[in-house]
């Protein structure tokens, strides 16, 4: 390794630098964002419409006359020449100046928001009062952090999904799916409910598509008076959202996949996938990785049931006369819920499962004992002795605020682009023990066409090692699989296609591949 | 304990140790002098390119070794004494085996080219070859010009590395249309305009001549038997390579071009064998080379040869010939035999498909008598290794195939297909009126 390394720094100087265009976009969109710097200062512009306006096509124009600048002069096919040697791509200084000045961004716009400009009771100043505009037209209510942070997020994932589609140009997956996020963040994450809370001011701020645990506040209370207050509509909404977790979303994933979600409809998703493309490479691709993964992201699933239940339970009454639905039945109906789906795995699909299974049983009895704990010891929003607000409170600053906001994003240029994803998301861990289980979704290996390169690894945003199952002509189900297509894509040899297909034959875990003697598989593979 | 010593770290050598530990607790230990650790070979490119960086290519991570007690030693056998059943090693000291496996692949081959010797010339073949090439060609001003020799896959490869550090490529191919010898010509003709689409200066039905040194024992330019003199300051010569076998000459293991060996991939020295790139068959199997330098061939030879090392003895007896390679943004893929009309066979025929404006083409190989399916080589579209092989083994008639081509798509979702653009023309052509079926899962995973 060393003496190539030194070969590199003494006399390499590989492609890195930007084309004139680029170079242009790039101050284009920086005078863009330059706008808003300012106006975080509070040197307020007047008319901020019109700035506003400026500011947003000076960002959007620049990222698509870079993406021009970038592909538009080459060939159809893969673009991923000079990732490694490019600053921003592979960890350079660049990537760590764009990863702090995100990382800070998240902590004002989580912790800070009167830094930008909010101001409770008055005018807003700043960088939101240059939003109240924009927010006004939509929702008829002035800015808030939120409305800043929305629209900003719906801009890159619009210009940058512009970007990816250029750059998969030949590749009709990668392009629908862009659209598919695209318009999933611009209609249900921005638009719509802007526009509904227009109507119907009664109705909670409500982005249909995201639905619980990643919106882990859906049941709380203020929002299930308002789903009440809402009247047909409210309940409608919030039977969705109950039918979204418990119905649908197993639907949609036993037949495609969890990437219906991931990948084609999640704005965590769409943004990893257009702003976050540039920094797939840098997942962490090892065992270890792997382990530390599924420790985290399932006790993130423990803990958002366990914190979801105890807000709801808070709120119920005992008395059955009042409402059907009681403290004590609520905790029932939880304990029978994940007992029924235990009980499912443990019987049907035992043997997938090996020494995971002990995890999984591990997982079950901690939040079973504890709502038996809950039962025996809470009283008056108590929880065993914390309240079930400090419960609420704690989620959502380690998870909804660190988690996917600080580090998920924030830190893209240093850890990847769905660090978030994988480790945090408590709804990609449900939607990806269904597909591990429960789906007709895999990536096929095509025989033994594998040349064991490691792009498919390389570029995997889910730090799966592809290759690992590709070189082995086994097929890939892997409950972190998003469905992204890159693998698939980056491939010289056309070895992976994603695909919905038959439940048999689905995991085929394979010694000897495709097109050596035919009795050795025989003997091999059978064993 | 039984030792086992594998001379090479390359995809024979590893696939036979990986097997040999899943059979057995025999001591494993792998000599190479390239690198420490298996790294994948034909991902080089991608290191040049900026697509990967080097560790990346290692198919495993460097716990793998240790955790299956597989031993791993860096450095050069120079003589292999099999009386005695030792190795020498150049860095020093003997290593004993019980078995031997030679797996020391290939080296570029060199003609005797007028200064085939000079700095700045090289091949593309070990991990040494790129980090010359980093030297040789880190951008366009350190090399104005680069000039490759000879029109196979490795140099086609070497030239869309060289183009993408915007580095002015002359291809020199001794063929009169690009790989002809083993591409049909519709195919060898769609792939000459795509080298020309990168602007790469293809020169057909051209030779080397003489590599003109400079003052400094550097290449500056080369000549041609066009009588061309092209300043350059990079030449890759890509003419082939050939069984990386020097170190046996004085050894008694019989060599051809490569190592000697039976079907059963043993020596004439007993428990010494060879797999891989350097070894070569007594009599060819099939329609296959003696010497089989491919990716895929090199680990099937690991995979069978680990279970005769395992008391399970078998011979070398691959299924049907597959293989595929990129030639810069077109994907090729090949099942059964599609021979050049250089290499055609008596009985076969071709039916060949073109699409009107993308790159995208396919070549079908029939018995023209019997109208067997023999082979197909696509372009641009990818096909299913598992379908054309239990065709293959079924022998199938090339109607067949057409009817039931959808099944083979191995393209991703929501790709335009072309089935039944093929098999327009095929109609017309042959007279038929194959009406094309629906895509079957049951068929497609139906076991055979």
């Amino acid at each position: 390794m060393s003496t190539y390394d030194n070969n590199m720094s003494l006399t390499g100087e590989p492609p890195k630098a930007l084309n004139t265009g680029q170079k242009l976009a790039t101050l284009l969109g920086m005078a863009g964002l330059g706008i808003l710097v300012l106006n975080l200062f509070n040197l307020s512009f007047p008319n901020s419409g019109l700035w506003l306006t400026i500011s947003l096509v000076a960002i959007f124009a620049g990222i698509v006359w870079f993406s021009q600048a970038a592909y538009g002069h080459k060939s159809k096919g893969i673009k991923n020449d000079g990732v490694w040697f490019k600053s921003m791509s592979s960890r350079g200084v660049l990537a760590w100046i764009a990863g702090i000045a995100l990382t800070g961004f998240y902590v004002v716009l989580y912790f800070y928001p009167q830094y930008l400009g909010l101001v409770k009771d008055g005018d807003n100043t700043g960088v939101i009062a240059l939003f109240d505009p924009l927010s006004k037209l939509l929702s008829g209510n002035p800015a808030s952090q939120w409305f800043v942070y929305g629209a900003l997020y719906t801009v890159a994932i619009l210009a940058f999904g512009i970007k990816f589609i250029w750059k998969y140009r030949h590749n009709t997956y990668e392009k629908i799916r862009t659209i598919s996020v695209m318009f999933f963040q611009t209609a249900f994450a921005f638009i719509i409910p802007e526009i509904m809370a227009r109507l119907n001011g009664d109705l909670p701020y409500y982005d249909l598509k995201n639905m619980w645990p990643l919106n882990y506040y859906n049941f709380e209370r203020y929002r299930i008076n308002s789903f009440v207050d809402g009247g047909d509509i409210g309940l409608a909404m919030l039977i969705f959202g109950v039918l979204s977790i418990f119905v649908i979303s197993p639907i949609l994933t036993f037949k495609f996949g969890k990437r219906w979600y991931c990948s084609w409809v999640c704005g965590c998703g769409g943004l990893a996938e257009t702003a976050g493309d540039s920094f797939r490479q840098l997942s962490d691709k090892s065992k270890f990785a792997w382990k530390v993964e599924r420790w985290v992201v399932h006790s993130v699933v423990v803990f958002v049931t366990l914190m979801t239940t105890a807000v709801i339970y808070s709120y119920l009454g005992n008395d059955t006369s009042k409402y059907w639905l009681t403290k004590s039945t609520f905790l029932i109906g939880v304990g029978s819920i994940l007992t029924l789906v235990f009980a499912w795995v443990m019987i049907y699909k035992r043997q997938e499962l090996q020494k995971d299974a002990k995890y999984g049983a591990i997982g079950y009895f901690v939040i079973i004992a504890a709502l038996i704990g809950m039962h025996v010891f809470s009283g008056d929003g108590n929880i065993f002795v914390f309240k079930s607000e400090t419960l609420r409170k704690s989620y959502s600053f380690l998870i909804g605020s660190i988690f996917s906001g600080v580090i998920g994003t924030g830190f893209y240029p240093i850890l990847g682009n769905r660090v978030w994803c994988r480790f945090g998301c408590p709804m990609a861990a449900i939607l990806g023990f269904q597909q591990r289980m429960f789906s007709k979704f895999r990536i096929t290996t095509n025989g033994g066409q594998c040349i064991s390169c490691g792009n498919c690894s390389t570029y995997c945003e889910m730090g799966i090692d592809v290759r690992a199952y590709a070189q082995k002509g086994e097929n890939i189900v892997r409950s972190s699989c998003v469905g992204c297509g890159i693998c698939s894509a980056v491939c010289p040899r056309g070895v992976l296609k994603l695909e919905n297909g038959p439940l048999e034959g689905r995991i085929n875990p394979t010694e000897v591949l495709l097109g050596n003697d035919v009795d050795l598989m025989e003997l091999v593979n059978k064993k | 304990m039984e030792h086992i010593v594998i001379i090479g770290n390359g995809i024979a050598g590893v696939s036979a140790a990986r097997h040999i530990r899943k059979n057995s607790d025999k001591k494993i230990t792998i000599v190479s002098t390239e690198t420490e650790y298996f790294f994948s070979r034909t991902a080089l490119m991608y290191v040049y390119m900026g697509h990967m960086k080097f560790e990346h290519t290692q198919p495993y991570e460097n716990w793998f070794w240790k955790k299956n007690s597989i031993d791993l030693v860096k450095g050069f056998v120079t003589t292999v004494d099999h009386k005695n059943k030792k190795l020498t090693l150049r860095e020093g000291g003997e290593l004993g085996y019980d078995k031997l496996i030679i797996a020391t692949g290939s080296k570029p081959n060199k003609f005797g080219w007028p200064g085939q010797d000079l700095k700045g010339v090289q091949g593309l073949y070990h991990r040494q070859d790129l980090e010359k090439l980093e030297a040789n060609a880190p951008n366009n001003k350190v090399c104005k010009r680069a000039v490759i020799v000879g029109g196979g896959l490795i140099g086609i490869e070497l030239a869309e590395m060289l183009v993408t550090r915007n580095i002015p490529v002359t291809f020199l191919v001794r063929e009169t249309s690009f790989w002809n010898g083993v591409l049909p010509k519709g195919e060898s003709a769609l792939i000459n305009e795509h080298i020309l689409e990168h602007h790469i200066d293809l020169r057909l039905a051209t030779n080397l001549v003489e590599i003109i040194s400079d003052e400094n024992g550097r290449a500056k330019a080369v000549t041609t038997d066009k009588g061309d003199t092209i300043e350059c300051n990079v030449v890759g010569l890509t003419a082939g390579v050939s069984p990386n076998i020097d170190f046996l000459k004085d050894s008694g293991i019989e060599l051809g071009r490569g190592v000697k060996v039976n079907r059963f991939l043993e020596t004439n020295i007993p428990d010494v064998y060879a797999i891989g790139d350097c070894a070569e068959q007594h009599e060819a199997i099939g329609n296959r080379r003696p010497i089989e330098a491919v990716w895929y061939t090199g680990r099937m030879m690991g995979e069978t040869l680990a279970q005769t090392l395992c008391g399970n003895r078998r011979s070398y007896n691959p299924g049907h010939w597959f293989n595929s390679a990129k030639f810069l943004d077109i994907e090729y893929q090949t099942y059964g035999w599609v021979f050049s009309e250089r290499g055609m066979k008596d009985y076969e025929q071709h039916f060949h498909w073109r699409h009107a404006t993308e790159k995208i083409c396919i070549t079908v190989s029939f018995d023209k008598n019997t109208k067997k399916f023999l082979g197909i080589n696509t372009f641009g579209i990818r096909m299913r290794h598992a379908i054309f092989d239990r065709w293959l083994t079924e022998e199938r008639g090339v109607d067949h195939v057409m009817e039931y081509l959808k099944d083979a798509n191995f393209d991703p979702e929501f790709y335009a297909v072309y089935e039944q653009e093929i098999l327009a023309q095929y109609n017309a052509e042959f007279g038929t009126s194959i009406v094309p079926k629906k895509k079957s899962w049951k068929r497609i995973f139906e076991r055979v």
